[in-house]
């Protein structure tokens, strides 16, 4: 399995990463070197294997509903890179 | 070319469980923002998720509702995308195992009962708020986990009305379960549409628009009825139809293309390893189909039933949970055994009532017992049928008893045989004309003759006693 | 000896009996830092060293100093990753094992052990402070991604440490340093609090100077969690009294697929070595196959990759850590995260997302979830017949810094034995067992079934309290 760069620009714009033009190049081989080995398990027989979402067998775990304290906004905020009063603020969207 | 409109309706369910889906934060509505947020619905680093208890059975209860096959293994899957207000960069929600298919709803269409398809219900998780101020947006995470149901119709629907008749029955199911406060104007019912057009016989589905925006069933409705026409005129000039999102703006009465570069989202869906499965099997199922309540359908089939009542009629008292409420009640408590008069005085002066005051039965403030009372009045003959509608409006408005307004308007009827013999005598001796007119067979004499009893008793006369009583001397 | 080159268990002696107290052991870790850590660079933001404040005087810990990986939150106080995008990041809440060890008395030492940005990586090399140091040999890397705690063990920087485990991330630096370290089986503890990399692999586990307080460590960390959905509620077995030095009639299986090409000749003999040492001990041991193992490599990078492109979503410069300028919001996604993230955590996340996409999700994914039950059915199948399962931690000792640096692949494949164990879900432990010509370390991995670190303890301890591995030091 190839990846070709169109590809990897798709894919860093779904992950929402900016690459610079060496980067793109590098990351190229890279990938390309990668998905080649990992090629390998192509060639194995797995009709009939149930897919391992989940390694241990459990079920049904839930919780009651019964509320807790929240944090105050003030240590909702703490880290924030930028906040306007109570809110956490963004540059703006461009559709 | 005669087209067929096609309406799928997607609603977003807030369930009013009294903590989050995944988190133990409370859900408050309209206090400071970010103040009903924990490490785990901000999704901060290390945070892990654990699902409400509540939310399932409450959403278990919806699905069997809707008649749906519940999944016996059921999980959450991560849906990714990126947006302000979606704090871990995916939303937690159902791919391909969802909790329920394939169920339904009936609706009413020109009196026929029409079944409209329910795809899917599913469990999810709602997102933020975002506010956008200029240059900046600013985000509010009070609204982020809250436990969201998806409710996907088939596209069963044929027309705006039908949508809208779905939603009305959609709510008042919803009502009777209590799981949500089905407010679209606050936000805790939500209704996207898709609508494409075909023409009539056509077995493929058109090209469709997708609209959303809509702040009311009305809304719904009105938006339907818009793309309808805008789609018609579209394909009858030729042009081909786009898949485009569409935003309604109620103010112009118009849907607006929302549409972006981006071709079709890859949400990456893949199973949530940090969730378990959930199996629900036939013992759950059962268990909580004994804690469903009576559905309106049932109810209607029930009151029937029991009271003798018409589809027709049943029908209105059971549409809001509420009003089915105080209208069993009424029935219930009014003493005699045929129910038939407090009925009609349910569906007739108190829902006309309710109509012009644009309120629900319930709402109207008028307590069943002082209903009952009323009637009973005109029950015992001592008030007229047109005094009762009068004393009922001002109970409404004044909240004075029965008895009280009915002592006040001087309004008991004189149904005392010799009091009433006194007055004839005086009509019949006063209108000797009518009398024979009456006698030579003109049934409007009769009519007469009771009128002037009437007015002579100032309308405190009984018609009914008055025209037998003047019927036997007469003949 | 100074108080700090003892075990916790010497240590928790000496303070029940009051011959010392916590500050003391504090003190003499930071004369240790003073002296050795501009060399060994175990730890992250150095100026943040403080004395004790307060821990529970009732516990059984006593006061005894735990160091903690930048990974795992600590109220109050910076959790990084080690990443340039959670800069300054200072969570409102403990994880789990923090609140654990709280209440058992532990002090929560006030800097965080170094480690590959977001756990990606097995050198250390890819922290945003730089590579720590291998106490043994200053050139070579302590492993990772749980380098920084391997080597503040080794050095004596620490009493015993904290690291995470993924695809071999605590066990891998501790055979490199010559400590000990444990991946308990997946849900055994907490991941509630720990930064997740990849949500079904993650484990918190211990690394220690000796068995013993890999025992002990483990004991406080385990158990059931509410607030982690994936943790187990079985009980928890006191791992002390697995301790009992006796291996007699245990059936060991060697993996034939573990000893092929690729394993440095120099520890396949001191592999073989540590195997003849734990026959001599009484047990006995036969070569089984583990048939699916060359698919683990390829299968870890698919879903772990996949999970921690998902995980790492949420770093996106909105509610915390590091923001670039923009001027508008995609911009700020975008230049954020790539002036974020490290050259590893991209590659990982763009394999991920890759992994994830549409039109590829079969072909990887659900394809790489379905080999992953048949490398767990693998293991299944030996337990029937085998109490452990005895091999190699790593195919090389320690390399040079920068040696595997430009080549990703030749990074993964280093971790070719530890991986199937994260796949499977089963517990794990590297223990010392001998050293290279050039004086490396190399470790000795036991293997047990789900819930079973009662074997492993009980295999690792004798093993060791027959052997001198554990109380060589480095010359630092």
């Amino acid at each position: 399995m190839s990846i070709d760069k169109d590809t990897i620009k798709h894919v860093s714009h779904l992950a929402r990463i900016e690459l610079q033009p060496e980067e793109l190049e590098k990351l190229s081989g890279q990938l390309h070197d990668i998905l080649g080995f990992i090629d390998k398990i192509s060639v194995l027989n797995i009709e009939n294997v149930a897919p391992a979402s989940h390694i241990l067998p459990i079920s049904n775990v839930l919780r009651e509903d019964k509320p807790q304290s929240s944090l105050s906004t003030e240590k909702v905020l703490a880290n924030a890179p930028s906040k306007k009063g109570s809110y956490f603020s963004v540059p703006k969207i461009i559709e | 070319m005669i087209y067929q409109t096609v309406i799928g309706l997607e609603v977003h369910l807030q369930l009013k469980t009294k903590t989050k889906a995944f988190c133990n934060c409370a859900i408050d509505f309209g206090q400071t923002a970010n103040s009903s947020c924990c490490p785990v619905c901000l999704g901060f680093p290390g945070t892990l998720p654990v699902y409400n208890k509540e939310a399932l059975n409450s959403a278990i209860k919806v699905a069997l509702a809707f008649n749906c096959k519940i999944q016996e293994h059921t999980k959450f899957d991560r849906k990714n995308y990126y947006y302000p207000d979606l704090p871990k960069g995916y939303q937690i929600s159902q791919y391909d195992l969802p909790l329920s298919k394939n169920g339904f709803l009936d609706i009413t269409v020109e009196q026929t009962l029409k079944r409209i398809g329910i795809t899917r219900i599913h469990l999810e998780e709602d997102a933020g708020k975002l506010i956008h101020e200029g240059e900046v947006s600013l985000v509010d995470f009070n609204r982020t986990g809250i436990p969201l149901l998806e409710i996907v119709s088939e596209p069963d629907l044929n027309s705006p009305q039908e949508a809208f008749d779905y939603l009305t029955s959609l709510k008042s199911i919803l009502e009777y379960l209590d799981v949500s406060d089905c407010d679209m104007e606050k936000g805790s019912l939500r209704c996207d549409a898709n609508i494409s057009l075909r023409p009539q016989g056509a077995k493929e589905l058109g090209v469709k628009a997708e609209l959303k925006n809509m702040n009311s069933f009305k809304g719904v409705k009105d938006a339907l009825a818009f793309e309808v026409k805008r789609q018609t005129e579209l394909l009858e000039s030729g042009q081909i139809m786009q898949q485009d999102t569409r935003l309604w703006d109620a103010q112009k009465g118009i849907t607006v293309s929302m549409r972006s570069k981006e071709g079709a989202k890859d949400y990456r869906y893949f199973p949530d390893p940090d969730l378990t499965v959930f199996i629900i099997d036939q013992p759950m199922i059962e268990k909580i189909k004994t804690q469903l309540p009576e559905l309106p359908q049932e109810k209607m089939q029930r009151l029937m039933r029991d009271y003798s009542l018409a589809e027709y009629d049943a029908k209105i008292l059971v549409s809001s949970k509420k009003d089915a409420v105080f209208a069993e009640e009424c029935i219930n408590n009014y003493p005699e055994k045929d129910k038939k008069s407090i009925v009609n005085w349910l569906i007739g002066p108190l829902l006309a009532e309710a109509n012009l005051r644009k309120l629900n039965l319930h709402e109207l403030g008028i307590e069943q017992k002082e209903l009952i009372n009323l009637i009973g009045f005109v029950d015992r003959n001592e008030i007229s049928f047109l005094s009762a509608k009068s004393v009922l409006t001002q109970i409404i408005d004044t909240k004075k008893s029965a008895q009280t307004l009915i002592t006040e308007g001087n309004l008991l009827q004189i149904s005392n045989t010799s009091e009433l013999e006194q007055i004839i005598q005086i009509v019949i001796q006063e209108n000797e004309k009518s009398v024979n007119d009456f006698k030579a067979g003109k049934t409007n004499a009769l009519m007469f003759l009771v009128g002037q009893v009437m007015k002579k008793s100032a309308g405190k006369a009984n018609p009914k006693v008055v025209g037998e009583l003047i019927q036997r001397r007469l003949n | 000896m100074e108080l700090n080159k003892l075990t916790a268990h010497q240590l928790l002696d000496q303070l029940a009996s009051k011959k010392t107290t916590p500050e003391a052991i504090e003190e003499s870790l930071h004369a240790q830092i003073k002296k050795t850590e501009q060399k060994v660079r175990a730890y992250v933001r150095s100026d943040e060293i403080k004395k004790i404040t307060k821990y529970n005087p009732a516990g059984q810990l006593q006061g005894l100093p735990i160091t903690i990986k930048d990974n795992i939150c600590t109220q109050g106080a910076k959790t990084e990753c080690c990443s340039k995008i959670l800069t300054d990041f200072c969570p409102p809440y403990d994880a789990t094992v923090i609140s654990k060890l709280k209440a058992a008395g532990a002090e929560i030492f006030s800097l965080k052990a170094n480690m590959d940005e977001f756990a990606f990586g097995s050198s250390t090399e890819n922290s945003y402070y730089g590579p720590s140091a291998n106490p043994w040999n200053l050139e070579c890397v302590p492993g990772g991604s749980s380098g920084g705690s391997a080597a503040a063990v080794a050095s004596d920087e620490a009493i015993w440490a904290l690291g995470s485990d993924t695809g071999g991330s605590i066990r891998q630096p501790a055979a490199f340093c010559g400590v000990v370290g444990l991946k308990p089986t997946y849900g055994r503890v907490s991941r509630f609090g720990l930064i997740a990399f990849a949500s079904s692999l993650d484990q918190i586990g211990p690394i220690t100077k000796d068995v013993e307080d890999a025992a002990i460590l483990s004991k406080i960390i385990s158990g059931y969690d509410p607030c982690d959905s994936t943790s187990v509620n079985v009980a928890v077995a006191d791992y002390t009294k697995s301790l009992t030095k006796d291996i007699k009639g245990l059936k060991i299986g060697i993996p034939k697929e573990y000893f092929v090409q690729g394993l440095d000749p120099e520890v396949k003999t001191i592999i073989e070595e540590a195997i003849q040492k734990l026959q001599s001990l009484g047990a006995t041991s036969k070569s089984v196959s583990l048939p699916h193992t060359e698919y683990a490599v390829p299968v870890y990078y698919i879903i772990a990759t996949a999970e921690a492109s998902s995980n790492l979503a949420r770093f996106d410069g909105v509610q915390y850590g590091y923001r670039a300028k923009s001027e508008n919001l995609m911009q700020m996604y975008k230049l954020t995260r790539a002036q974020g993230f490290g050259d590893e955590a991209k590659r990982r996340i763009l394999l991920g997302t890759f992994a994830l996409s549409h039109g590829y999700y079969d072909a990887y994914y659900l394809r790489a979830l379905k080999v992953r039950t048949l490398i767990k059915q693998d293991f299944e199948q030996v337990f029937k017949d085998f109490d452990c399962i005895v091999s190699p931690v790593s195919p090389t000792p320690a390399f040079k810094m920068g040696e595997r640096t430009a080549d990703p692949l030749k990074m993964y494949l280093s971790d070719i034995y530890t991986i199937s164990v994260n796949l499977a879900g089963i517990p794990a432990i590297s223990i010392p067992c001998g050293f290279t010509k050039k004086g490396l370390p190399v470790g000795l991995q036991i293997m047990a079934k789900h819930f079973d670190e009662e074997m492993i303890f009980r295999v690792a301890h004798t093993f060791e309290q027959n052997t001198e591995w554990h109380k060589v030091k480095p010359k630092l």
